[in-house]
């Protein structure tokens, strides 16, 4: 089964580990740095900061899924894809799965993690849930490059009401 | 009485490639929005330095730091952490000893050295580079060895036979030959050593990207200024 031989390659050894914690420093200082408020903002001022942020997390995922075999490149289903990245995807890259996949079965999926990791050393609660969107950016490009390297042109966009908690919409785009 | 602090989860690893590449598509945005190659280093310097200056508290944090009041329990210590983190007797590119000490050491000696007035004893500043080593097995999955340069030994270096932050770069770009891709390692052990009170100076001294067989990183320990004693007039 592709997705099984998909998932032990994630899973061995070649895939070293390194600490979480200087990712999410990482993390944290490139959104510090690279998302400025626009001194002028004009209509798209912010979206263009976010961008930035987001094309280097779709950089980052097509770079990941280039690593994965070439098995797994030949997915046909959308649905398939889709539980590849909520499970294996995310277990690879983040040590745990996504906590729940919900689709309208036309091309729009909600990916709900109840403790994203990036999230989880921020806060808990409402507090700053405003500033939650600039640190899901890079991940939703991830999302974005990964499907992209599967096969998918999608839109990723992200949502929080409550940290650590986030959903990530994803609309698959017919060809 | 003080809420209790939520438990993170223990110490999470993630994929080492994930952070590789997210390195890579940073100092390429970096290049994109700079010209100059000192520019992007001195960037890369400055987010490290950020970064350095709170991986230091998770690193003291999770390196069972006790008030140690003497030698003797420091010692203790040491053992117990070199039972979780052996480290190499010998450089293995260069055949150099590493340097000659008990064993390594981690924060709690910190604790002693801060009270102590003799903060830039070699012995001390040895253990302390020691503990480097653990910090980079720790965070990023390799030991440097680490080598002494000068008699007045206040000049050290970490040697990296492989750097995993360039692991999937074969070559700096074009028109880019000064550029010091792992700028943000100088900048990160800057930070964190200046959270300890301790002024260094971090750059590389060799680099795989540039043509040398290692990658090397020279730490110089400054001397802090001495503090001014008041006599009280009578």
């Amino acid at each position: 089964m592709r997705a099984a031989s998909a998932r032990a390659v994630l899973r061995r050894a070649d895939w070293c580990m390194a600490d979480t914690v200087l990712f999410e420093l990482l993390h944290t200082e490139m959104v510090a740095e690279l998302w400025a408020p626009d001194p002028d903002p004009g209509p798209g001022g912010q979206k263009t900061s976010l961008s930035v942020l987001e094309s280097m997390g779709f950089r980052v995922g097509q770079a990941l899924g280039e690593r994965l075999p070439q098995e797994t490149l030949g997915f046909r289903e959308e649905l398939e894809v889709l539980k590849f990245l909520c499970k294996d995807l995310w277990v690879a890259v983040f040590h745990k799965q996504m906590d729940s996949l919900r689709t309208n079965h036309q091309g729009t999926y909600v990916l709900q993690d109840n403790s994203f990791p990036l999230l989880v050393p921020m806060a808990s609660g409402r507090q700053y849930v405003e500033e939650a969107p600039k640190f899901l950016a890079f991940t939703c490009g991830l999302l974005c490059g990964a499907l992209g390297t599967l096969g998918f042109q999608s839109l990723v966009t992200a949502s929080v009401t409550a940290l650590p908690a986030c959903k990530f919409q994803v609309v698959i785009r017919k060809p | 009485m003080s809420r209790p602090v939520p438990r993170r989860p223990e110490y999470h690893k993630i994929n080492r490639d994930l952070l590789v590449l997210t390195y890579g598509a940073l100092v390429a945005q970096l290049c994109k929005d700079y010209e100059k190659d000192e520019d992007v280093n001195k960037y890369l310097d400055k987010m490290g330095y950020g970064i350095g200056t709170r991986l230091v508290e998770d690193f003291l944090a999770r390196s069972c730091v006790r008030r140690c009041h003497s030698y003797s329990e420091i010692t203790h210590i040491i053992a117990e952490m070199n039972v979780l983190f052996p480290l190499p007797p010998t450089c293995p590119v260069t055949g150099r000893d590493c340097v000659d000490a008990p064993a390594f050491a981690t924060a709690p000696f910190i604790h002693i050295f801060q009270a102590s007035s003799h903060k830039n004893q070699p012995q001390v500043l040895l253990i302390l580079l020691q503990s480097q080593q653990v910090a980079f097995k720790m965070y990023l999955g390799v030991t440097p060895s680490v080598t002494c340069n000068n008699s007045s030994k206040n000049e050290f270096s970490l040697i990296l036979d492989k750097n995993p932050l360039s692991e999937f770069v074969e070559e700096l770009p074009a028109g880019r030959s000064s550029l010091c891709y792992c700028n943000l390692l100088c900048g990160i052990i800057r930070g964190a050593l200046e959270m300890v009170h301790l002024a260094v100076d971090v750059m590389f001294l060799q680099d795989r990207l540039k043509g040398d067989s290692v990658t090397e990183i020279g730490i110089t320990f400054l001397k802090q200024p001495e503090k001014k004693k008041y006599r009280r007039r009578k």
